[in-house]
């Protein structure tokens, strides 16, 4: 009937959290009887009645409604199958790909081609694991010239700041444009010295992602890179 | 390889900075760690940038070849490990791993680095075998440059084991040294983008790169084994200048030995 550890605590996978039925487990948890169990290493956050872990690390699990950034992997005969930095790869159909009618038998390289890389939405993701990908929402378009760099997926949202609020501030340092997927893939453009110290603050924000003042560091570090 | 990311290199390289801010020409940070394992007779470990290699030495006793009776064999292996890399499978070596071990075993053999004389214990009938095995334990670009320094790093370090009536001790080594020569070869690979000419390339620049020239260059410059790849031809004047390259690059990695 009660909590076995405490809220913001580290915990591992096995490790009991709840016993009794007060508490409800959600992501990184499980039920064991009448036990919630651990089942990833991580953080865990109690809201409410909600057990949850936020994991360190880990690969990207797709969700419908995630934004990310994909890469065309194959062309089959209905769409474009594309690699996603999971374990399983997703399918952009030909009718989510363009608001242009695409004639039977087109050419579909012209629209996507291998190695190209998408910022794409999750419309679907089935039982088993089937992935569906959209490009028929604002922003969501092939990207250009540019880097790409992948980050671990479980550290994406600090990168991305409060409603963007970190990347944004990376942004307007360096003069890049970025695209951020919630899948751990970024992609960067802009003047190669400045796309590096974006890359670099990147890594830091990365590295030092569960240290408490990050954003003021972050600014730090962008003024002392950029006035080299 | 996606073409958008070539030209974003291309563009990078044309303002003489890398994709990890380095020079053109420009090594990243090499370590080396000599003898990291307890059973082989001689071993390295060498990390360029996040590319890690372990290399050994082992060696036995063998007949030796019917063309050569007098001299000792000398293997090298490659194996590019499935968890160094996501691109490398389990399974029979691949193309890229035999390529690895052909530019190192050449490099060694060109440069009559062993003294395969020496080796000989009976002519026709026994000589020492020098076998060098490579591991990749992360692979980061530039894989035949590392690999190539680990083998001959592990080979300067190794020892003979001991032995006795005709039977070899392994778990005892002697004091005496494989027979080197003074010609130790450096290899260095020079890879072409577009007009640009770098050495210890990235994942990324590997996989845009037109050529590569790898060239095992000895102590007093002379180069003794080169190998080509990549799909697009190179000009004469190319292979000069990516010789050269190789030729300076080489008497920065010498030091490290």
């Amino acid at each position: 009937m009660a909590l076995l550890t405490k809220d913001k605590s580290v915990v591992v996978p096995g490790e009991e959290l709840a016993s009794g039925m007060d508490y409800l487990p959600t992501n990184g948890t499980y039920r064991d009887g009448d036990k919630i169990v651990a089942a990833r290493l991580g953080l865990l956050h109690i809201e409410g009645r909600l057990l949850k872990i936020i994991p360190f690390s880990g690969k990207y699990l797709p969700k419908r409604g995630d934004v990310i950034i994909a890469k065309v992997e194959d062309i089959t005969l209905n769409g474009w199958r594309c690699y996603i930095n999971s374990a399983y790869s997703a399918l952009l159909n030909l009718r989510d790909a363009s608001s242009e009618f695409i004639a039977k038998g087109a050419d579909l390289t012209r629209y996507f081609t291998f190695g190209d890389y998408i910022v794409a939405g999750i419309t679907n993701v089935t039982s088993q694991n089937i992935v569906d990908l959209t490009l028929k929402a604002p922003g969501l378009k092939k990207l250009g010239e540019g880097r790409i760099m992948h980050i671990d997926p479980n550290k994406m949202p600090r990168v991305i700041g409060k409603a963007g609020s970190m990347v944004n501030m990376i942004k307007e340092a360096t003069d890049c444009r970025i695209s951020v997927g919630q899948n751990g893939i970024i992609w960067i453009q802009g003047s190669p010295n400045n796309e590096l110290v974006a890359v670099k603050s990147i890594e830091k924000i990365s590295a030092e992602s569960h240290v408490p003042g990050l954003t003021e560091r972050i600014k730090k570090f962008l003024d002392k890179e950029l006035k080299k | 390889m996606n073409s958008s990311i070539r030209e974003h290199i291309l563009k990078a390289l044309d303002a003489g900075i890398r994709f990890d801010g380095r020079k053109l020409d420009e090594l990243r940070k090499v370590t080396v760690e000599k003898n990291v394992s307890k059973n082989a007779e001689g071993s390295a470990r060498v990390l360029i940038g996040d590319t890690e290699i372990l290399a050994g030495v082992k060696t036995a006793v063998e007949q030796p070849y019917p063309d050569s009776p007098e001299e000792g064999n000398l293997m090298v292996n490659a194996e590019l490990l499935p968890l160094s890399n996501s691109r490398f499978e389990p399974g029979p070596p691949s193309e890229e791993a035999i390529e690895v071990a052909r530019i190192i075993d050449r490099g060694i053999r060109e440069a009559n680095t062993i003294d395969r004389n020496k080796l000989c214990l009976t002519p026709k009938e026994e000589v020492w075998s020098v076998m060098i095995d490579v591991l990749t334990i992360n692979a980061h670009g530039n894989l035949i440059d590392a690999s190539a320094f680990a083998s001959i790093v592990a080979l300067l370090n190794a020892k003979l084991p001991k032995r006795e009536d005709g039977v070899v001790n392994y778990s005892e080594l002697t004091k005496e040294s494989i027979p080197l020569s003074k010609n130790i070869p450096i290899t260095v690979t020079v890879y072409k983008i577009g007009k640009h000419l770098i050495v210890d390339p990235l994942p990324e620049e590997e996989d845009v790169a037109d050529a590569r020239l790898t060239a095992a260059v000895l102590e007093d410059g002379s180069v003794v084994a080169m190998q080509k790849g990549g799909e697009q031809p190179i000009t004469a004047d190319e292979i000069l200048a990516m010789a050269s390259l190789a030729q300076t690059k080489s008497k920065e990695l010498r030091k490290l030995l």
